[in-house]
């Protein structure tokens, strides 16, 4: 009866083993499966950190099921009882001084990868960057390309091979916009101006969203970023610079009412400013120079 | 009647907001039946008098413990009941579907649920244990300031009012449980959500504040004679530690909160985007103690850990200075580390660079207090109760949860992980084991000091196998979820992405944690109805520490003749090693407060305050504030707030309770 | 404490609870030390909030524009004079003169009164100036700080209040002493955080041009 009970237990745990691994090999995991040098590095971060802590943590699952098992009170080759021992500087010592070397070696790796990784260093690259300003909305985002003189909500396109220097602010409650294949996140705020840098390596669409709570239509802060060529980049960019509406302080304005779910959509020639309008209308009092 | 007059009279109070969807009324129904039920059950059983003579009024914190415990278990029933909304919504809104909740509903769920859950359900328990136990524990008859102990409770109770009354009248935050602005501001705010969040925290926020106050001057100056600090029971010193926490945190919260009330009901502009507001100052003053506030949780479960490994292991606690050397080390650390939760905020790297460190190191003294709970087993004689298997729990979902909080507390790694579903299960991992599982292990542990039986071991080991397996079920897909972009508080997500599979098996571990939790009620049941079966007497486990010590039930003043201790798990030796009674000296008159109402006067004071500012019924606050202060005033008049036992009443009474070891 | 000493004649169980009730009173005492410290802690963060807020004028006037130093230093000079006239109070307590506590309680009270009166007169000045909270986040954290401790005032008025009713009916003796002890620690506290709401706010706000 018992043996069979952990046969049982153990089937099952293969059988859940088994079943999760056939699903996890189907499916995209974007944080594990980077398409960009900021989020590759990111990951193998994160790869080394979790091994270097598992220097710590197998010893004390084993321990832990090692000493349950062995010191229970009816196991009849139970170890020794010594109900007074209750002190050894050497042990304390040891479990004071390891970890702490442990987590000086994770700290001399985060310090640097912090300063390495920040969202604001440029990427290296031949290639000239693109900047693009990002604004979320309730509940929507809007790319701005200054120099491509295009806008677009809930998707974007960008080169592969080429970073992108985003300027994002928001004109709504806080959100953080978050590409996870790409780079992980940043806070858009508004009245105030963050970047972050990114770069894709492979073509693909790849699936973004918010990452901060921002109202009702929260969940449909989802957008696209598409890697494309350079060549279909740019007959992207004139196709949407010729055949959008111009999008004038009016069209921001009717585009700045709430809404969710928002399907994709272009603006050509962004009225002159309107990014930095977009912080300035929090920073400075109303009717004096902001157009919004 | 001029109706103009009547709506200024009820601020912004109407019918409108009395809910409408049937997920939503059925909430407020059930807000409203439970009460009658329990107003008619009272009045059936004529318990009225024998709840207020004994349980209302009383000053005795043992009772106000229970009172906490009871009030903190009906929330957790709430905030699961909000769990099991807000799984069965992630299950099924996928692509098309919307599911059962609109989005509003959905997000003030979820605010709902983190609120309850930490304010109303860990804060109740571990406030309820604290209560009951460290005054046995260092040999005191009472706490420091047991009016203001009532006061506390009944603020905190108050608190618990307000938030519920949220589903019957007007509506939740559904903001988050932080309520960062400008989201929580009136802006994107407007209705009264907010305001019930804000003033339900502030006043059971001011009730957790006095008893910190109380608690760490109880600790610090009631100790019996002989009970130096490093004599303590680990529990005190996690309690200590706490407390101190509470004091230096909890008053930020309470400006924190005032300032945005402001902002929402005065038009200043603190937190607001324009209009000269900084929200990002509000992050950091939320965090300033929303950090510590883990740590506050934490550390008294800490305390119940190295109570139960000792005792069950039949052996001193490992490495006793480690432990205290441990947790001042997590105390000091908790106040330096709040930015690691908005390292995405765009701070400069040296800024995220410091706080991560400063993360990082905490995992050495709780990592010291870990090994110190496995070597404190080793070398013992395991008596296999459930306690130990909660804290076996504990250490294998703790320290899973760790390396979770170690990885996101390296800035360019939480910018991958902030926010998302990895987020959730780490916190719940560290939550839920380090506080929940403590306080279940506590229940087990104490119940039968208080109640004279034991709680049935079988029915405990099935509700910690479902709770452990439900719980690996909801929160381990949740790390994956996590790396697969997967945020907290979506209501609905594209089919496309693949994620509803682990939504489901999610929700199916829910089912199993309820399964878990019904089990506790059942055993709960169980073990009363067989009482008689196994009686426990005053000392079921072998204890080490002064209050198993004391006959069961304990007397209202806890110790006839105050103990003598010279050294750590004093009554264990005493078993152990013969020697001297605890109890010495002669007898001596005891004075023992009166029981009285006014504490809860003050409190509904407060809940009155507060219920007319979230509906801005302005003739109203300055009436519930009045009351509150009056009576504080007419307390303090109070000449004879104690009464006197003699010393031969006192003989008397010993004798008949029975006298302790 | 002379009256503890115990003589032949002192029966040593009463000594016993003298002690005790002396204990008693430090834990009290100490307990309110502790309470000072959290509402140290709370103008801390609100100190902490207006150093944040303080440039944040957003188009409306600075402090240079609106405060007026000797307006500030003499709000300053009848607080500081009330917290000594509270000392006194406690000396006169201390020698047991029923009368004399009462009328340095009154004189505390009128002072501190006064405090608040200026107080609240300079922020009717601002309202009516257009200067109110809704301003700016400098206002609003100005009125925040500096309302604060107008608020903490007024609970020690109304507390100075009550216990000189208290002292004129039970006269001195353990527990009002203990409780004017408290009252005292409290209005010396305000006292002290004014010092630096008058530095930090009025002094440096005034030079900041």
């Amino acid at each position: 009866m018992h043996k069979a009970k952990r046969w049982l237990i153990a089937g099952i745990l293969l059988l859940v083993l088994i079943v999760s691994g056939v699903y996890l090999s189907r499916v995209n995991i974007p944080v594990l499966e980077p398409k960009g040098p900021i989020a590759d590095k990111e990951f193998r971060l994160l790869v080394t950190i979790t091994s270097i802590m598992l220097i710590v943590v197998i010893p004390v699952f084993v321990l832990l099921f090692y000493v349950v098992w062995r010191y229970r009170e009816d196991n009849p080759r139970r170890g020794k009882y010594v109900p007074e021992w209750e002190h050894s500087r050497l042990l304390e010592g040891l479990w004071w001084i390891i970890p702490a070397i442990l987590i000086t070696i994770v700290s001399v790796i985060s310090w640097h990868a912090t300063y390495a990784l920040n969202p604001y260093n440029p990427i290296p690259s031949k290639n000239k960057a693109i900047d693009i300003q990002v604004i979320s909305m309730d509940w929507k985002w809007l790319f701005i390309y200054p120099r491509q003189h295009i806008a677009s909500v809930n998707l974007f396109e960008m080169p592969v091979n080429t970073p992108v220097h985003f300027y994002l602010t928001s004109d709504a409650p806080m959100n953080a916009f978050w590409l996870p294949q790409l780079s992980g996140q940043i806070f858009t705020m508004a009245g105030m101006q963050t970047q972050l840098y990114i770069m894709a390596n492979v073509k693909g669409s790849y699936v973004g969203r918010s990452a901060n709570i921002s109202g009702i239509g929260f969940a449909s802060m989802q957008f696209t970023a598409k890697a494309v060529s350079n060549k279909s980049f740019n007959i992207w960019v004139n196709n949407k610079r010729n055949s959008s509406p111009k999008l004038t302080i009016a069209a921001y304005k009717a585009l700045d009412r709430p809404s969710s779910y928002v399907a994709p959509r272009y603006y050509s020639d962004p009225a002159k400013g309107l990014f930095i309008d977009v912080i300035g209308k929090y920073i400075i009092p109303a009717g004096q120079g902001v157009a919004l | 009647m001029n109706l103009n007059v009547f709506g200024s009279l009820l601020g912004k109070l109407s019918f409108r907001y009395l809910p409408h969807d049937p997920i939503t009324v059925s909430g407020a129904i059930m807000m409203v039946l439970v009460p009658i039920a329990l107003v008619v059950f009272l009045t059936v059983t004529k318990r009225w008098k024998w709840l207020y003579k004994e349980w209302l009024t009383t000053l005795d914190p043992k009772r106000i413990g229970v009172m906490y415990i009871v009030v903190a278990v009906a929330m957790g029933l709430r905030g699961l009941s909000d769990v099991i909304l807000v799984r069965t919504q992630q299950a099924i809104s996928v692509g098309n579907s919307h599911g059962i909740l609109s989005a509003s509903h959905f997000q003030q769920i979820v605010s709902a649920h983190g609120t309850i859950m930490i304010f109303f359900v860990a804060m109740g328990l571990m406030f309820g244990m604290i209560n009951m136990i460290v005054p046995l524990q260092i040999g005191a008859r009472d706490v420091a300031f047991p009016f203001l102990n009532a006061t506390s409770f009944w603020l905190f109770f108050a608190g618990m009012v307000l938030i519920n009354i949220s589903l019957v009248i007007g509506d939740f935050s559904a903001t988050g449980w932080l309520a960062y602005p400008p989201l929580s501001e009136l802006k994107y705010s407007p209705t009264v959500g907010v305001d019930y969040w804000i003033w339900s925290l502030e006043i059971a926020g001011a009730g957790s504040l006095l008893s910190g106050i109380n608690f760490l001057v109880t600790i610090l100056k009631k100790r019996v004679k002989g009970m130096s600090l490093m004599k303590m029971p680990m529990f005190c010193w996690g309690v200590l530690g706490s407390m101190s926490l509470v004091a230096f945190a909890f008053p930020i919260l309470t400006i924190t909160l005032i300032l945005l009330s402001l902002d929402r009901t005065l038009g200043t502009h603190f937190f607001t985007a324009g209009g000269g507001g900084n929200m990002m100052m509000y992050v950091n003053l939320i965090w300033a103690w929303g950090h510590p506030e883990v740590y506050i949780l934490i550390l008294p479960a800490f305390g119940v850990f190295s109570e139960i490994v000792s005792t069950y292991a039949r052996k001193k606690l490992f490495g006793y200075t480690s432990m205290v050397w441990a947790i001042w080390s997590i105390v000091v650390l908790s106040f330096i580390v709040w930015l690691h939760h908005f390292f995405t905020m765009g701070a400069g790297s040296d800024v995220n660079g410091f706080f991560g460190i400063m993360t990082m190191i905490i995992a050495v003294p709780t990592g010291v207090k870990l090994f110190n709970w496995l070597f404190t087993l080793y070398k013992g004689k395991l008596n296999f109760k459930t306690p130990l298997y909660w804290f076996i729990g504990f250490a294998i979902i703790f320290t899973i949860g760790g390396m979770a909080g170690v990885l996101m507390a390296v800035p360019p790694i939480d910018f991958q992980l902030h926010n998302s579903l990895f987020l959730i299960a780490h916190f719940h991992m560290m939550i839920v084991s380090g506080v929940l599982f403590g306080d279940f292990a506590a229940i087990v542990y104490w119940l039968p000091k208080f109640t004279g039986f034991k709680l049935n071991e079988r029915l405990g080991r099935y509700s910690f196998w479902l709770w452990l397996v439900g719980f690996l079920m909801a929160f381990l897909p949740l790390y994956v979820l996590g790396f697969m972009g997967a945020t907290r508080r979506l209501d609905h997500y594209s089919a496309s992405l693949g994620w509803q599979p682990l939504f489901i098996v999610a929700a199916i571990g829910v089912v199993f944690i309820i399964g878990g939790v019904v089990m506790m009620f059942v055993q709960l049941g169980y073990s009363i109805w067989t009482r008689k079966k196994h009686l426990a007497g005053s000392d079921p486990w072998d204890g080490r520490t002064l209050e198993w010590s004391l006959p069961t039930p304990i007397p209202f003043y806890n110790f006839a003749r105050l103990p003598h201790v010279t050294s750590k798990d004093p009554f264990w030796y005493l078993k152990h090693r013969g020697g001297h009674k605890i109890a010495q000296g002669e007898y001596e008159p005891i004075e023992i407060p009166k029981n009285t109402p006014l504490a809860m006067v003050i409190a509904a004071g407060a809940f009155i305050f507060g219920f007319s500012i979230v509906w801005h019924i302005w003739w109203l606050a300055p009436i519930g504030l009045l009351t509150s202060i009056v009576t504080i005033i007419v307390r303090s008049m109070d000449e004879h707030p104690n009464f006197v036992l003699s010393a031969s009443e006192v003989k008397q009474l010993d004798e008949k309770y029975g006298s302790a070891a | 404490m002379s009256d503890l000493v115990p003589s032949a004649q002192v029966d040593v169980k009463e000594v016993n609870r003298l002690i005790e009730r002396n204990d008693e009173d430090n834990t009290t005492i100490f307990g309110f030390w502790v309470y000072l410290m959290t509402d140290c802690v709370l103008f801390g963060s609100l100190f902490a909030v207006f150093t944040v807020l303080r440039n944040n004028t957003f188009g409306g006037p600075g402090g240079a524009v609106l405060f007026s130093l000797p307006y500030a230093l003499i709000e300053t000079l009848s607080l500081l004079t009330s917290s000594f006239t509270c000392g006194l109070a406690v000396l006169s307590a201390q020698r047991k003169s029923k009368k004399q506590t009462v009328f340095w309680f009154v004189v505390t009270f009128l002072l501190g009164a006064t405090f608040l009166g200026l107080e609240l007169t300079e922020f009717h000045k601002f309202i009516a100036g257009g200067n109110s909270w809704h301003r700016s986040g400098f206002l609003s954290s100005y009125f925040a700080l500096v309302g604060t401790h107008g608020l903490h005032i007024t609970i020690g008025l109304i507390w100075i209040a009550v216990m000189t009713g208290f002292i004129l009916k039970r006269g001195i003796n353990g527990l009002t002493m203990k409780r004017i002890r408290m009252l005292s620690l409290f209005w010396h506290f305000l006292d002290v955080v004014w010092i630096f709401i008058f530095t930090i706010v009025y002094l440096f706000g005034a030079l900041h041009a």
